[in-house]
């Protein structure tokens, strides 16, 4: 039963919202499916606080290590909940959108959270320097092949690329660097991409119907066997 | 209470309320401030613009009856005029209300907030400078619904053919038959991922990517860590799997008890090992990275959907030493993976690894299945390219046509 029944919901919801996207009757009974989805990760939502607030109080109880990070977690959740459960200086009061604005948990939102994300993204930047470097060192042919075609792309990208190049005639135009850069996204790069992408579209239809033969059930906790 | 805190966590807490204190002072002084709006009168202008004519309203093909295709012909001073307004009625009323805009040279609208069965009318409003000018009303438009929607027949008819191709030789391999099934180092260096950990004493890392159980890739990482929490459970080596929704935290650890029972090692297991962080991508990131300076895992594994933050989690685990295999579909963040990490599962195999490491003959031959379809789409390709160059280079009739349905035959139309 623990494995019939999850692989028979499987099978109806996987069948329906195939023939969804075919049969225009069957679209209201797909959309409602992934509503159901959502449904049920609202529910799962409360496991996911419950945990995090299980873990961290059990750390600060338990004075383990690095418990001082805990409390930092436990305010910030702590605050933003209060802010938003009971819309704390919400201008239009209790009955308003939660994210009104001028609210507590908009205001939060915006002077804290927004600018705290805006950090960690901005890390990107140090991350794609370092990984160039490792990247982009001439160990071998392919390696200085990749060297190359970085090297032209990110030339092109600057006006230092058509500086360089402009000498170039008309007739040989594509040997100008900016040229040179867009040939590379446009043609050898693109090709790759989409081979990337047919490679995964045909999985995704075989993993599709693994699933809703029931051929895969490891996602279930299952055996296959 | 500050004396039993290390001093980054002392820190850490300060800063937390230095930003608060600090936002806080910013929006006091940014609320003093006002923006001044330049106030530009307006000069009576005389100019008219002649209206949008011939507006045709026809119900949108292949739909459950929820669009209407509104259609006109631009006004002859569409360059003066700032944008047209789309007017509905319903049949006999005279109360026309605004259902959409366009900019200028734009000459069709599709009107998405229509009920089935009802009577729709239509005019459009060129406006320039405040003034609308209204066209004459359109013919009457009943949206209706249609059974089968034929303008995808030929995604259709491929789908069936790839999906026959995958079933039948599912069925076809359980008659024990050997397939031959390349190897893919990034699968064949989790065993040895593993064991280094158990040496170092040191745990593994698995993340399932920051999408939730409704994609693909989260289901294909689901089932490796099957896979993986298999020799963690005979290894007796800690497995730490911080996850970004909560739907893949109850399935993770139902994956991982299932592990553990079958390891003959149930009280091994703890709910401990997969925990819930955050649903918002940089605040996992932050906590993830942190948990990896911390712990220092010996192992990392990153498989799923990744998007910007792949680099940041790879460099981070590069940064710290650990042996890193990922496996992502997203192909913008492949090119990450492959300068950061050991080993990386490009598109297709991170969804066929589970197959791959089953060694089960039906899974195998799904795999198979899928090569077929690789060999329709080369085939496609080789047939379209060279068509399509005899055809422009030549203009051969034969290839004109045979280019004409290549490409109608590759193209999805809604």
């Amino acid at each position: 039963m623990k494995r019939q029944v999850p692989v028979l919901i499987t099978f109806i919801v996987g069948t329906v919202l195939i023939l969804s996207v075919f049969f225009p009757p069957a679209e209201r009974l797909g959309e409602d499916f992934s509503i159901f989805f959502d449904i049920i990760a609202v529910f799962a939502f409360f496991l996911g606080g419950g945990n995090l607030l299980r873990i961290h109080f059990g750390k600060v109880y338990q004075k383990r290590e690095d418990w001082g990070f805990s409390i930092v977690t436990l305010c910030g959740f702590a605050i933003m909940m209060m802010a938003g459960l009971f819309k704390l200086w919400n201008p239009g009061g209790i009955a308003a959108d939660v994210a009104a604005p001028g609210s507590l948990f908009q205001l939060m939102y915006d002077w804290i959270f927004n600018p705290l994300g805006a950090s960690m993204y901005s890390l990107l930047a140090f991350y794609v320097a370092s990984a160039s470097y490792r990247a982009f060192r001439a160990k071998n042919i392919d390696a200085t092949i990749l060297l190359i075609a970085a090297f032209v792309i990110l030339l092109g990208r600057t006006p230092l690329g058509m500086y360089v190049t402009s000498w170039v005639p008309e007739s040989f135009s594509i040997l100008q660097i900016p040229n040179l850069a867009i040939w590379i996204m446009v043609s050898p790069n693109l090709a790759g991409q989409r081979a990337i992408m047919i490679g995964i579209a045909l999985g995704v239809v075989s993993m599709s119907l693994r699933l809703i033969l029931g051929v895969e059930r490891t996602y279930l906790g299952v055996d296959n066997e | 209470m500050l004396s039993y805190l290390k001093p980054s966590q002392v820190i850490s807490i300060f800063l937390f309320l230095f930003i608060i204190l600090f936002s806080f002072a910013s929006l006091a002084i940014s609320q003093d401030t006002e923006t001044i709006e330049e106030i530009i009168a307006d000069s009576v202008n005389i100019f008219i613009p002649t209206t949008a004519t011939d507006v045709v309203a026809v119900d949108h093909v292949y739909d459950c009856g929820e669009a209407v295709d509104v259609s006109w012909t631009l006004s002859t001073d569409d360059e003066k005029i700032g944008e047209y307004k789309i007017l509905r009625a319903g049949e006999g009323s005279p109360d026309f209300v605004q259902v959409g805009v366009v900019l200028p040279g734009n000459f069709s609208f599709i009107d998405k907030s229509v009920e089935s069965g009802q009577s729709y009318i239509y005019k459009i409003a060129a406006v320039y400078n405040g003034n609308a000018v209204e066209s004459e009303p359109s013919n009457i438009v009943i949206p209706d619904t249609e059974p089968v929607n034929w303008n995808l027949l030929n995604l259709f008819l491929i789908g069936l053919l790839i999906a026959g191709a995958v079933i039948y030789l599912i069925s076809h391999a359980k008659s024990g038959k050997k397939l031959f099934i390349r190897k893919i180092a990034g699968l064949e260096a989790i065993d040895e991922a593993i064991g280094r950990a158990t040496e170092m004493g040191r745990p593994i890392l698995f993340i399932p990517g920051i999408n939730d159980m409704d994609d693909v890739q989260t289901i294909a990482g689901i089932t490796l860590l099957g896979r993986v929490a298999k020799v963690v459970a005979d290894y007796d080596i800690k497995i730490n799997m911080p996850v970004a929704r909560s739907l893949v935290m109850t399935t993770a650890r139902e994956t991982i008890r299932e592990a553990y029972i079958g390891a003959g090692r149930p009280d091994a297991y703890s709910d401990d090992m997969v925990r819930y962080i955050t649903d918002e991508q940089f605040g996992y990131v932050a906590a993830v990275d942190g948990i990896m300076v911390r712990e220092k895992p010996a192992t990392c594994f990153y498989l799923g959907a990744f998007f910007a933050e792949s680099l940041i989690l790879a460099e981070t685990g590069n940064s710290i030493g650990a042996i890193q295999i990922a496996g992502t579909a997203m192909p913008a963040q492949l090119p990450f993976f492959v300068a950061a990490c050991d080993y990386t599962l490009i598109g297709e195999e991170l969804i066929a690894a589970s197959d791959y490491l089953s060694g089960e003959p039906r899974q195998l031959g799904s795999l198979k299945g899928q090569d077929v379809g690789k060999l329709l789409a080369m085939i496609a390709l080789i047939i379209g390219v060279l068509s399509i160059t005899i055809a422009d280079a030549w203009g051969v009739d034969f290839f004109v046509w045979l280019s004409d349905k290549m490409d109608a035959m590759f193209t999805i139309q809604n």
